[in-house]
């Protein structure tokens, strides 16, 4: 009953879809400007990012590896991108639609310096460009072309003297909390953080939060077990602190790996008894 | 036919180095009735003295909201007007959608007057004929900024446009060092006594023909604003008081000037109009009534 598919690039109109004079050349998926690409799958790929709020700002930490597939292929890449004095942004996802994004925003927030010169009126709060990046994220999947990625939003909001963490992926959902975790970190990392979180604040939030210290503590201890677990994670990885006082990125650094257990594993391969 | 041959286009210089059709334009908006604004550390206002265009005619509102933190008086074509603040409450719907937040005040007035240069260089196009003063308050704090066609804006400490403004202007430049610290009242007061100024010999400022915006925290200490009848104002968002709703900040500016609170008795402007009802039509009236030729600089322009 139904024929074979004509090949992708036929340029013969079977149906008859196109008025004549309108007729197509270079087949029927083409657009006037040419064919349109929506992206399908991810391909160069980030993994983890995690959040925590801590007394007095908010922590991001990522590792550095882009992955080809299951392949470690991009070892030295960056994750955590500042967008202004009080805002960063923690990316997992598809790398390349992370760096069109960069693109984008550091030229919104160049226009917006310019226009600043002229009214000294402040930039972007990160909750102004969280609302923005959670509008065009949904705008993009309800067009099927979504942005392939999960983005944590970290900031210092300077108008109510408050930290701001929050989470918007390529479906547009949008959350907010004091821990957060993107991909495999929400399975692995979240319940750790959460614990560290409410063993000082509560299950309500109303204790003291941690502080910088131990916020980083908890951090490393998370991305030690990120790394031991996540087979698209590297022991190698950096840590962002959004305060008052702006934006710090870590150099990179590892967690302290122990594997002398895996001596006394059976069963995985590799021995021969 | 043309007043000069360089009427035609309004691309084209004059040998004097003018844009005729840009001069003109800035006449329309000498045309329209004055407004007027004000502003201190903590508060924006505007007053503008309304027309009607005959005893059975309403008063053309010359107050735009164009947004919680941003409103405008005109003058000047009517139309115009209202095409430049339809597009400043796009921009300003625009920002509250994508960013969630409010457009700065000076940014949303550049983007008008960006609109208005682009006429004044692109063949076939006119001059918008009217001027704005825009009040708004952002994170900066309050501000006020006068637009007009020819492509600027600029931003005052008080200001006035339209008919017989510059005697307003006479009145703001002579005052206007103390507004920066001035009260909410005080400065309305300042603000009617500028617009007062611009009136004929024989007008008054009236409920019919006085209208007031204003942004920033109500007064407490005064009964000037009545909150029960605007949200906006208890949460010192920009609100306009015209009609009864003026009387008031009319009363309380007589009162400050030591006249009698509720103004110029009525025989006074009506001597001719024996019966109550009549006087109160023309007393208001900025345009003289009808068979009695008007005689101002207001008469052919719509507004």
């Amino acid at each position: 009953m139904w024929k074979q598919p004509a090949p992708a690039n036929s340029s013969f109109n079977e149906y008859n879809t196109f008025p004549l004079p309108q007729t197509q050349r270079g087949g029927q998926s083409s657009h006037a400007h040419g064919p349109v690409g929506h992206t399908q799958q991810p391909l160069v790929t980030g993994t983890s990012v995690l959040g925590l709020k801590f007394d007095k700002g908010v922590m991001i930490a990522a590792d550095n590896l882009a992955s080809y597939g299951s392949l470690a292929r991009f070892r030295d890449i960056q994750r955590l991108h500042p967008l202004g004095k009080h805002t960063l942004l923690g990316v997992a996802g598809d790398m390349s639609d992370f760096q069109w994004l960069k693109k984008e925003l550091d030229a919104l927030l160049r226009q917006e310096d310019a226009l600043a010169l002229t009214d000294s009126h402040p930039s972007f709060s990160p909750k102004n460009i969280y609302e923005l990046l959670s509008n065009l994220f949904y705008a993009r999947r309800s067009k099927m072309n979504p942005v392939w990625n999960a983005v944590l939003v970290g900031g210092w909001d300077k108008v109510k003297e408050e930290s701001f963490l929050a989470y918007v992926d390529l479906l547009g959902t949008t959350y907010t909390a004091p821990t957060l975790a993107t991909g495999f970190g929400a399975h692995l990392a979240q319940p750790l953080l959460r614990e560290a979180y409410e063993a000082k604040a509560g299950i309500n939030g109303e204790g003291p939060l941690l502080t910088q210290e131990e916020a980083e503590k908890v951090l490393d201890d998370c991305m030690k077990v990120l790394f031991y677990r996540d087979a698209r994670s590297i022991n190698k990885y950096q840590v962002a602190t959004i305060t008052s006082g702006g934006v710090t990125i870590s150099d990179s650094r590892s967690a302290e790996t122990e594997w002398k257990f895996a001596e006394g594993l059976r069963g995985y391969g590799g021995q021969t008894q | 036919m043309f007043r000069n041959s360089y009427d035609s286009d309004n691309t084209t210089f004059s040998p004097q180095g003018k844009l005729f059709q840009v001069e003109y334009a800035l006449e329309a908006v000498k045309q329209g009735s004055a407004a007027i604004g004000l502003r201190s550390k903590t508060h924006a206002v505007l007053l503008t003295l309304k027309r009607s265009t005959g005893e059975l005619a309403t008063y053309q509102k010359k107050l735009i909201r164009i947004d919680d933190h941003v409103g405008v008086a005109i003058a000047g074509l009517t139309s115009d007007a209202r095409v430049l603040s339809n597009f400043m409450r796009q921009q300003a719907m625009r920002s509250r959608m994508t960013y969630g937040r409010a457009i700065p005040v000076g940014r949303i007035v550049q983007s008008i007057a960006d609109r208005a240069q682009t006429n004044t260089q692109e063949y076939g196009r006119r001059p918008y004929g009217v001027g704005f003063l825009v009040i708004g308050q952002d994170e900066t704090g309050p501000h006020l900024y006068e637009f007009s066609p020819s492509g600027t804006a600029f931003e005052y400490y008080a200001h006035s446009i339209g008919a017989r403004s510059q005697s307003a202007k006479t009145y703001l430049e002579k005052n206007f060092e103390s507004f920066e610290n001035a009260t909410l009242p005080e400065l309305i007061n300042h603000g009617l006594s500028a617009l007062h100024d611009t009136l004929q010999q024989d007008k008054h400022l009236s409920l019919q023909n006085t209208s007031i915006a204003i942004i920033g925290p109500s007064d407490s200490s005064s009964d000037i604003e009545n909150l029960s009848q605007s949200s906006a104002a208890k949460k010192g968002n920009f609100r306009v008081w015209e009609n009864e709703s003026v009387e008031n900040l009319l009363k309380t500016w007589r009162r400050s000037r030591g006249e009698p609170e509720d103004g110029p008795s009525e025989e006074e402007t009506s001597a001719s109009a024996p019966s109550a009802e009549q006087a109160q039509g023309t007393q208001g009236s900025e345009n003289a009534p009808p068979g009695a030729p008007a005689g101002g600089e207001d008469v052919t322009m719509e507004e």
